[in-house]
């Protein structure tokens, strides 16, 4: 890992990067997340790069353990705050709309959070504060980024409310967390998040913890509200369906690194990556009629504190032995084009991949 | 394992219900509810109907797959008909034999029979003993003792669920959540149960690792001719999984078929849109889909639980004999059974009876293709239909 790390605790000053702003909405580039713990450094996110375009929604999909969350919360800024920000190692650069967030001072960072991004958590009740009213929240994340008088911060709250369906919100808008349904809690957390009408809106899982039904109707509203309010959305999720159902963009995680990018049509139409299709068979499907076995990936994840060499994915991946030599196990592949806007991150020659897929992996999915 | 007993669903037809196959489990009208006490006295106010009145039997060799929303009643009826918890009303006879009442020492032979899978694998494994301690339990409690000693056996049934023998020795916390998972299936399939009933078991593990214990079970069940009863939310899986499929709405089962009639011609409007709402993994049939039904509100509270029928407040087909008179589960189509007055994919049970309950109106949204659900993009609050209505 590059020695540039910086803690939390000490602030760097607004940036002097050498590279110059992007064009693109939102840019992480190498981006790296450790935490030195007394069993080692853990690698949670190790050299990232994508980009986010206004309207459009990245799908960031992986096991737990992958880096998924960690790379949210970096480009939230959270891991810095508070004592945890003294023990991670942050380095690389994330751009959000031509200012760049590792360096940035903190209190800049908490400028933008909140009004230029906003984050929907996995677990509303725990992501909301019980002993306030769902109203308190929604006001005080509002007042916080305008000067306003509670009143014109209630309304604007009732108003949130009833715009993500809640159902008579002037009176929810008194009840506290707990008075709130599963489904209608993470209503009122898309609420909180997007009151400030934020720029980038990330969900990390936002729809695990609910049933089905309520899922569909919280991806239908994540979606019409992005198509109003023109933002980019970040949705990080374990569940493929979902990413088929919403995303433009699709990064596909393994041990802290992108093993495979593209759009959503290059990721589940021609994949590029083992681990992609070892997902993709993973997956029992509603759609189809299979009496078939599930083809799950062997073996576990593996540990962020002892990567394994070469390619992160080797000891699991079936074709390992394909490429000549022991390049999979000594040497790092890094994401290569495939395709216009598909990168992936492989050492199996471009021949052997398109065989693999459509002769062997394709047909029985 | 599925293929056969698929196709002979579908050829036995007429005698579905009386299956050459034995029964295993047979449950009739169960019931579990929960009393709500308050006051200094703690005088009974109210009850939780979490299972209220349920009827099904478990063939064996099969598997039976429940799914509901969380709250319908599912967990609750695999602890009560595994006796983890006792029945307010009904009967469950295991093998012919009435077990609702046993106590304690009646049920201990039993226990040998039936056995659970839980969901958690980190709640579910405690976490001070070691991995051979855990898995020869149900040797020590039953006394019994197999050839070759207990650890022998212990090491066998590491190496049934694909982990190594050495790992006797290790504790819980040294295991990721998949191998935990393998270590709740080898103590459940110890005493070689006949009936094993799963409460989520796949739910806490990721993707990759959920495929190797679906199939695991699988490959079980095939060496050792187990039954299951596979309770699980996620509709998929269970579509995998099962032979046959209970859908439970609010502690009732609205829908009971088997696999391939379930998912091509589901005929409960709960049964629809539960399908209809999960995502699938492909993004070719995002515009495609030719209708998909998006249910407004929550579940119902079970405290109170809606007259008639209990679906009435969100179904978009209610009528007046929905909020009037319950639907009897009534066998439709051979294998087949459906709780509904208008049943899709089948002649109206309730032709009469035409028109629609105001609340249906708004209860789901239909939505033909990704064009419409644009169009009507910003009309999303008609929700207190469902939750307030039954007040």
């Amino acid at each position: 890992m590059t020695e540039l790390s910086k803690t939390g605790a000490a602030m760097g000053e607004p940036t002097s990067s050498p590279s110059n702003a992007p064009d693109a909405f939102l840019a992480v580039r190498d981006l790296k997340v450790h935490f030195p713990t007394d069993d080692g450094l853990v690698k949670s996110v190790d050299g990232l790069s994508f980009e986010v375009e206004k309207g459009k929604t990245l799908c960031i999909v992986g096991e737990s353990g992958s880096g998924k969350s960690v790379t949210s919360l970096a480009i939230m800024g959270l891991h810095r705050l508070g004592a945890r920000g003294k023990n991670v190692q942050m380095s690389g650069e994330i751009w959000l709309d031509g200012q760049e967030l590792v360096s940035a001072d903190p209190d800049e960072v908490r400028r933008l959070r909140g009004r230029e991004m906003a984050m929907i958590f996995q677990d509303p009740l725990s992501a909301m504060h019980p002993y306030y009213t769902v109203g308190n929240q929604i006001v005080e994340a509002y007042r916080v980024h305008h000067d306003v008088n509670k009143k014109t911060a209630r309304k604007r709250a009732v108003e949130m409310l009833d715009r993500v369906g809640i159902p008579e919100p002037d009176k929810r808008v008194d009840n506290y967390p707990h008075e709130f349904s599963g489904g209608m809690r993470q209503r009122a957390m898309i609420a909180m998040a997007l009151v400030n009408n934020p720029e980038l809106l990330i969900a990390d899982e936002p729809t695990t913890a609910l049933d089905v039904t309520v899922q569909a109707q919280i991806l239908d509203l994540i979606r019409d509200l992005q198509k109003e309010f023109g933002s980019a959305v970040i949705l990080i999720t374990h569940d493929l369906g979902v990413v088929a159902e919403i995303a433009d963009d699709v990064l596909v995680m393994y041990g802290g690194r992108c093993v495979e990018r593209g759009t959503v049509d290059d990721v589940f139409e021609r994949p590029q990556h083992p681990y992609t299709w070892g997902l993709l068979g993973s997956m029992p499907r509603i759609d189809r009629e299979t009496s078939e076995r599930l083809i799950p990936v062997k073996g576990q994840p593996p540990s962020l504190i002892n990567v394994p060499s070469g390619c992160a994915f080797h000891p699991r991946c079936p074709y390992a032995d394909l490429p000549k030599g022991d390049v999979t196990r000594t040497v790092r592949p890094e994401l290569q084009p495939v395709g216009s806007g598909h990168f992936s991150a492989c050492h199996l020659s471009p021949e052997d991949r398109t065989r693999i897929w459509t002769e062997e992996i394709a047909p029985k999915l | 394992m599925s293929e056969t007993n698929k196709t002979e669903a579908v050829k036995v037809g007429a005698a579905a219900a009386s299956d050459e196959r034995e029964v295993l489990l047979r449950v009739e009208g169960l019931q579990k509810h929960f009393p709500i006490r308050k006051g200094v006295l703690q005088r009974q106010v109210g009850a939780v109907k979490a299972v209220d009145g349920i009827d099904f039997e478990v063939r064996k060799g099969e598997t039976l797959g429940v799914v509901g929303e969380s709250g319908c009643g599912k967990s609750t009826m695999g602890r009560v008909i595994t006796r983890l918890q006792d029945p307010t009303g009904g009967t469950i006879h295991f093998e012919g034999k009435d077990i609702t009442r046993l106590n304690t020492a009646g049920m201990r032979p039993l226990r040998r029979d039936i056995q659970m899978i839980f969901q958690d694998p980190y709640g579910s494994l405690n976490p001070r003993h070691t991995i051979g301690g855990i898995v020869s339990a149900p040797f020590r409690l039953q006394g019994v003792e197999p050839e070759g000693g207990v650890k022998k056996e212990v090491q066998r049934l590491l190496e049934l669920v694909g982990l190594s023998p050495e790992h006797y020795n290790r504790y819980p916390h040294e295991f990721s959540g998949g191998q935990r998972q393998r270590i709740g299936i080898a103590r459940a399939l110890a005493l070689k149960p006949k009936l094993v009933v799963a409460d989520e078991p796949v739910s806490a593990l990721d993707v990759s690792i959920q495929a190797q214990v679906v199939n695991l079970m699988d490959d079980l069940q095939q060496e050792l001719g187990l039954t299951y009863v596979i309770i699980a939310h996620d509709l998929s899986v269970v579509r995998h999984v099962s032979d046959r499929i209970a859908v439970m709405y609010l502690g009732k089962i609205v829908e009971l078929a088997d696999r391939t009639s379930l998912y091509e011609a589901p005929m409960h409007p709960y049964t629809k849109a539960l399908m209809s709402a999960v995502p699938v993994p492909d993004p070719k049939r995002r515009g495609a889909k030719s209708e998909r039904i998006l249910l407004r509100g929550d579940v119902p509270s079970p405290i109170s639980p809606p007259s008639g029928c209990r679906f009435h407040t969100r179904c978009w087909k209610a009528t007046e004999v929905c909020r009037t008179t319950e639907p009897p589960l009534a066998e439709l189509r051979p294998g087949q059974r459906v709780a509904c007055h208008h049943p899709e994919n089948f002649e109206d049970q309730q032709p009469q009876d035409t028109v629609l309950l105001s609340v249906a109106k708004e209860a789901a949204e239909l939505v033909p293709t990704e064009e419409a659900a644009e169009a009507d993009g910003s009309e999303e609050n008609p929700e207190a239909s469902a939750t307030d209505d039954k007040k």
